[in-house]
């Protein structure tokens, strides 16, 4: 393996920027689909979000990776998903006393990122086989796919569904006596769908290897 | 022990179990102070938007909101059934410390509500009122309200003025309407709306409701509501919800009292 000016190796740089266009897990490998449509109405839940599921991922691929030497096959899955859930009552309780408005916003969905399959999937398929660093990599790597995602959606809705960014009113709407008609459908789940399938398109479009074989 | 042995197993999983609750556990108590702060000081928030003493989404430190919530506003407890201002409820909780919400789930320090339309499961027998404090008496009354919208239960308060008719302001501060249509019951807009609006009838009826199209102004048509467009059954929710709450389950016999000179205002 050949030293990059990073000071990574060219195996953990991969770790860290594939899973932003390469090997994107939303946009390529599709998991995470039903948090990304929950919380994309606004961009500050999308940052939220974004964040607490990046910790966690990087807490729960590091743990596992510590313990893969140990976990016995018969009940890794069972362990996995004891750490991942562990790390996310623990960061339901930060938010709930740090950020006590947006927490209330994303709800039930920060309960559901146990359930994420982005986290499970490269507990299984990367920390198990892989030493804590790379892990940890491969955590950032992934969680900013995901965020990437949940940014750029958000960004559109809210935008176009809202005329805001981040609450703040930057097209003034036709019911404030703006010139702006919001777009609807934005809000509402279909919006994120259209969104995602757009990004997916221009994504594969750029990189037509991601096209599947028919 | 080899990996694969049963013993193994069963010590990894309780060794991992182990750690991990003393970790949620730890979590979960350090930061509970911080949680219920926050709790209150959400509750105190919603209570000053809809008495008109903050703005909606203003933005000011939890400092200042605990200030403005004091120097204003009293809370006292109603029982529901006679409408009376009691000192503590039913299980000796005072008003600082009631929660009627939680209250409504207990079987104890509930009852069963009779059928209704605004699909109110349980009411609490005691009630959480706020009063807006001016020379000594309560200048507004605040009520908490609940009831069914399309989806969801909406949650909100209503403030009465001290002459118990006029509403001085409306909130619905949880609730999951779909957005744009039934989620505009939060719209700042249509909320302004209801100010000055009347609540009863000269027969002392609930008449305040929520009309499908435009209302006139609060002169020349107190009783009623624009409705939200595309959201009928949301806005129907919204009716139901203070015909319940303002009638003689809720706050109707609290509000006739406080009228009477029963209770003081």
């Amino acid at each position: 393996m050949s030293a990059t000016p990073g000071g990574l190796s060219k195996a953990q740089r991969e770790a860290l920027v594939d899973p932003l266009f390469n090997n994107n897990p939303i946009a390529l490998q599709v998991l995470g689909i039903c948090s990304a449509l929950a919380v994309t109405t606004k961009m500050e839940t999308a940052v939220v979000m974004s964040i607490a599921l990046t910790v966690v991922l990087c807490g729960s691929n590091v743990v596992i990776s510590l313990l893969r030497n140990y976990i016995p096959a018969s009940i890794r899955i069972v362990v996995q998903l004891t750490v991942i859930a562990s790390l996310v009552i623990l960061t339901d309780q930060v938010l709930k006393a740090f950020v006590f408005d947006v927490s209330k916003q994303l709800s039930v969905f920060v309960g559901l990122i146990i359930t994420n399959c982005i986290v499970m999937g490269r507990a299984e398929a990367f920390a198990m086989a892989n030493k804590p660093f790379e892990s940890l990599l491969d955590g950032i790597g992934n969680g900013l796919g995901y965020s990437l995602i949940l940014v750029v959606v958000a960004f559109f809705r809210e935008l176009l569904g809202g005329g805001k960014l981040f609450g703040i009113q930057l097209l003034p709407l036709v019911t404030e006596g703006g010139w702006y008609n919001p777009n609807g459908l934005m809000v509402l789940a279909p919006g994120a769908f259209f969104l995602i399938g757009g990004f997916i398109w221009a994504l594969r479009a750029w990189k037509p290897e991601q096209i599947e074989a028919e | 022990m080899s990996q694969r042995s049963t013993g193994y197993t069963v010590a990894f999983a309780a060794g991992v179990c182990l750690v991990a609750s003393v970790f949620v556990s730890g979590a979960a108590v350090s930061l509970k102070p911080m949680q219920d702060a926050n709790k209150v000081l959400d509750r105190q928030k919603k209570v000053l938007v809809v008495a008109g003493l903050m703005e909606e989404g203003e933005s000011i430190s939890p400092e200042e909101i605990q200030k403005r919530f004091d120097d204003n506003i009293s809370s006292r407890l109603v029982s529901l059934e006679s409408g009376m201002v009691v000192e503590t409820a039913e299980n000796g909780q005072t008003a600082a410390e009631y929660d009627q919400r939680k209250a409504a789930k207990e079987p104890a320090l509930s009852y069963e509500a009779p059928d209704n339309k605004a699909k109110v499961a349980r009411v609490a027998k005691v009630g959480t009122v706020y009063c807006v404090k001016k020379a000594n008496s309560c200048d507004q009354h605040i009520l908490p309200i609940e009831g069914k919208g399309l989806w969801s239960t909406m949650y909100g308060f209503l403030s009465v003025d001290s002459d118990t008719n006029t509403i001085r302001g409306i909130t619905f501060y949880e609730h999951g309407e779909t957005p744009g249509l039934g989620g505009e019951v939060d719209n700042p807009g249509w909320k302004k709306k209801w100010v000055g609006r009347k609540v009863y009838d000269p027969k002392g009826d609930v008449a305040i409701h929520v009309k499908k199209g435009a209302a006139g102004d609060a002169k020349s048509d107190p009783y009623s509501v624009d409705g939200l467009s595309g959201a009928t059954l949301t806005s129907n929710g919204v009716t139901y919800s203070l015909d319940f709450w303002l009638g003689d389950e809720g706050f109707g016999s609290y509000l006739n009292n406080v009228k009477s000179g029963k209770v003081k205002g």
